[in-house]
């Protein structure tokens, strides 16, 4: 496979390392918005090679850490019933609902897959009539075009036992809430590469000519990630607010129309939940009324009562930058990654996860 | 086990006419079925002359300080590239003896099976038993076949122990692990569960991944007859895969490791594979593979030795014991940077994208 090495150079990672020492001058808080971002910073230990003027804030773009609890609950839910599939993304079942996670539901005998994409549940829904299939539909723009697609393919075999639970959540509405912030300091952000190979780049520009930040499209190898930040610096120090494309070997600027066409057709943006931050208005994804059919909370009589979350967790406050997870009184003791009491510290690209390991705390 | 010897021991070993096609409850009755079942199988097949004597349990006498371990295997599928349960069973008790410096000889063979496994696979699962057996110089010398009912359980699963005396030179401890030994492995990472995910999930890639299931007794042994109580630890990385034992070993020892991710062998296809699924290839599962750590003083040796052996010839030395970071596992990445590899809170999960 092509891809696997060219962007993991060292002697490249080196230069842009030394380029980036030159360039900066004062310091800098620099928002990755990808979880994916996120991974990769902690995977190749990007942080500590970084020098000390440049902070990365690990950003609110986790689609496991803003998951409302309350869907979280939904799914469990309706994975206990007996005639349900409920499948799901892998890093989903370990995020803790308001009594259990997906994986003691499954533990307990209720019915969870592990799936790749969202069309073999399709499938599943096909090979099993007499059971009611539901996709637990997450994720951000990225994962929105497979998931309207399984949509589009039901409604196409006319299935009448395939549903998703949709939980879609947008970047720029995110980065906003993030700069309206008044406590939060970030100074430039990352961009999440693949949110802008399907939905291109138009959306940035407002943003970054408003509120004064350089936005740089970023991808997901070391390389890239560490160009993005020498180019964000770059701006900063220059005093640009310009949004710019380090990822253009994917990113085209129109992004892909044809997915965009996809998303379009089955979902409506909708004032949405982000766990740990609150409701952001037209921050995500609601499926239209031509696909109600499809669309598991209408489908389903699912009544359970608003659990409030656990009040020790400052997740919101850490996805906007404004504290730090070891500033958490409950980061390392309660919250762990084997017994997580919000959401960022369960998945890798989750903020907590991330310094928990970092941090070099180790489990009993 | 190769492609070759695979046809070999099919026509070595033809499946015997029954007058059943697939094992049901009557099999682990203790009646007739069950006495069909072991006269026509499992005792011919496995035949030696402890076995032979069918009684309760098996007579053997021990010479000298000797090792005994357990392992229960539920893969699933029980067929997949580069082998089955069968061997998987035979080699991973033979291992995990010689992981602990023994010379394995005596294995117990235990089967659980449910009702309606094919009866054409079993024997091919008992001949490639049989293969295994020979190719590691151990003997099947008691056993135990159990039906269960459709439901309850996968179609067959599998209880290896067994015994075999330590060689003389052998002195395997973790506690004689220093700081500046290094640590060797012994071959490609993760080939084993990516073989096993990629048919279970129905991924096809563009040539087959093969699981690395194969004894390693032999391997072993000739390094501790070379280089006998240099080698302080011998350790297979299976479930959990390397960064899980390593893991457990720094907290064992209460000393650092240090790895370098530029030197981890792996297969290209594996690789890719890992980076398609989402899923980190150190915590992948291995068969046919073992970390040792040695004297730095014989490492390069001990190295050449174990690549001119047909299961070493991709090791490689991939990191140290040091003083720093006590109890923790460090790993440099191929840019550079340093990060902790820490114990998996549960199992790996894919991640969403």
């Amino acid at each position: 496979m092509k891809y696997m090495s060219e962007y993991r150079d060292p002697e490249l990672a080196k230069q842009y390392l030394e380029e980036i020492k030159r360039t900066v001058t004062k310091p800098w808080s620099i928002m990755e918005v990808c979880g994916g971002q996120t991974h990769s910073l902690v995977k190749n230990g990007i942080i500590e090679m970084l020098p000390k003027e440049v902070t990365m804030i690990h950003g609110p773009g986790c689609p496991v850490c803003v998951t409302p609890l309350r869907l979280i609950d939904k799914a469990i839910h309706l994975a206990q019933q007996k005639n349900v599939i409920l499948c799901s993304f892998g890093d989903m079942l370990r995020v803790p609902g308001s009594e259990k996670s997906l994986l003691e539901a499954k533990a307990e005998g209720g019915d969870i897959r592990i799936l790749y994409s969202p069309l073999e549940a399709v499938k599943i829904a096909e090979e099993n009539p007499n059971k009611e299939v539901v996709f637990f539909a997450v994720g951000f723009e990225t994962t929105a075009p497979a998931n309207a697609l399984s949509v589009i393919h039901a409604h196409r075999k006319n299935l009448k036992n395939y549903s998703i639970l949709a939980s879609h959540v947008l970047v720029p509405p995110a980065i906003k809430a993030v700069i309206n912030d008044d406590e939060s300091k970030i100074d430039g952000f990352l961009a999440a590469g693949h949110v802008c190979t399907i939905m291109g780049n138009s959306e940035y520009y407002p943003i970054a000519n408003k509120h004064n930040v350089p936005i740089v499209v970023t991808g997901f190898e070391p390389l890239d990630v560490l160009q993005g930040i020498l180019m964000v610096i770059r701006q900063l120090e220059n005093k640009e607010n310009k949004v710019e494309n380090q990822y253009a070997r994917i990113v085209r600027e129109e992004g892909n129309p044809n997915a965009q066409q996809i998303i379009f057709d089955v979902f409506q943006t909708q004032n949405q939940t982000w766990r740990g931050i609150g409701e952001i208005p037209e921050s995500g994804y609601g499926i239209k009324e031509k696909y109600k059919d499809f669309d598991a909370i209408k489908k389903f009589d699912i009544t359970i009562k608003e659990a409030p979350e656990n009040p020790d967790c400052i997740s919101g406050l850490i996805m906007k930058g404004i504290k730090k997870p070891f500033e958490c009184v409950q980061f390392g003791k309660k919250c762990k990654p084997t017994s997580p009491i919000g959401a960022p510290m369960v998945s890798s690209e989750g903020a907590c996860a991330a310094y928990y390991h970092f941090s070099g705390l180790i489990e009993a | 086990m190769y492609q070759s010897d695979k046809i070999k021991m099919q026509l070595q070993c033809p499946m015997p006419k029954l007058d059943f096609d697939v094992i049901t409850l009557g099999h682990g009755s203790g009646g007739i079925l069950t006495n069909k079942l072991l006269d026509s199988g499992v005792f011919n097949i496995l035949s030696n002359p402890i076995l032979d004597e069918r009684h309760d349990g098996a007579f053997i006498n021990l010479e000298s300080k000797t090792a005994f371990s357990t392992d229960s295997f539920l893969v699933s599928p029980i067929f997949f590239p580069g082998g089955n349960i069968g061997e998987l069973a035979i080699n991973g008790t033979v291992n995990d003896l010689a992981m602990c410096g023994a010379i394995p000889k005596h294995l117990s063979l235990s089967f659980i099976i449910e009702e309606g496994l094919k009866m054409s696979e079993f024997w091919e699962i008992l001949v490639s038993i049989k293969f295994a057996c020979e190719k590691s110089g151990v003997q099947i010398v008691t056993g135990d076949t159990k039906v269960v009912e459709k439901g309850k359980g996968d179609k067959i699963f599998i209880n290896t122990s067994g015994i075999g005396s330590i060689h003389p030179k052998a002195n395997i401890n973790a506690k004689n692990i220093n700081i500046g030994d290094k640590i060797i492995l012994s071959g490609n990472i993760a080939s084993h569960g990516m073989a096993i995910m990629s048919v279970r999930e129905g991924l096809e890639f563009e040539s087959q991944i093969q699981s690395d299931t194969i004894n390693l007794n032999h391997t072993i042994i000739n390094l501790i007859e070379k280089f006998g109580s240099d080698i302080h630890l011998v350790t297979d990385p299976t479930r959990g895969g390397v960064a899980t034992v390593l893991n457990e070993i720094a907290k064992q020892i209460n000393l650092g490791i240090e790895i370098f991710q530029k030197d981890f062998p792996i297969e290209q296809q594996v690789a890719s594979a890992c980076e398609l699924l989402g899923l980190d290839p150190l915590y992948v599962a291995n068969e046919g593979l073992f970390l040792s750590f040695v004297s730095e003083n014989i490492a390069e040796n001990l190295l050449q030795e174990l690549q001119n052996d047909e299961n070493g010839i991709n090791a490689k030395i991939i990191g140290s014991v040091v003083k720093n970071h006590p109890k923790q596992v460090v790993l440099e990445s191929n840019i550079g940077g340093k990060r902790v590899v820490s114990m998996l809170p549960g199992e790996q999960l894919p991640r969403i994208c």
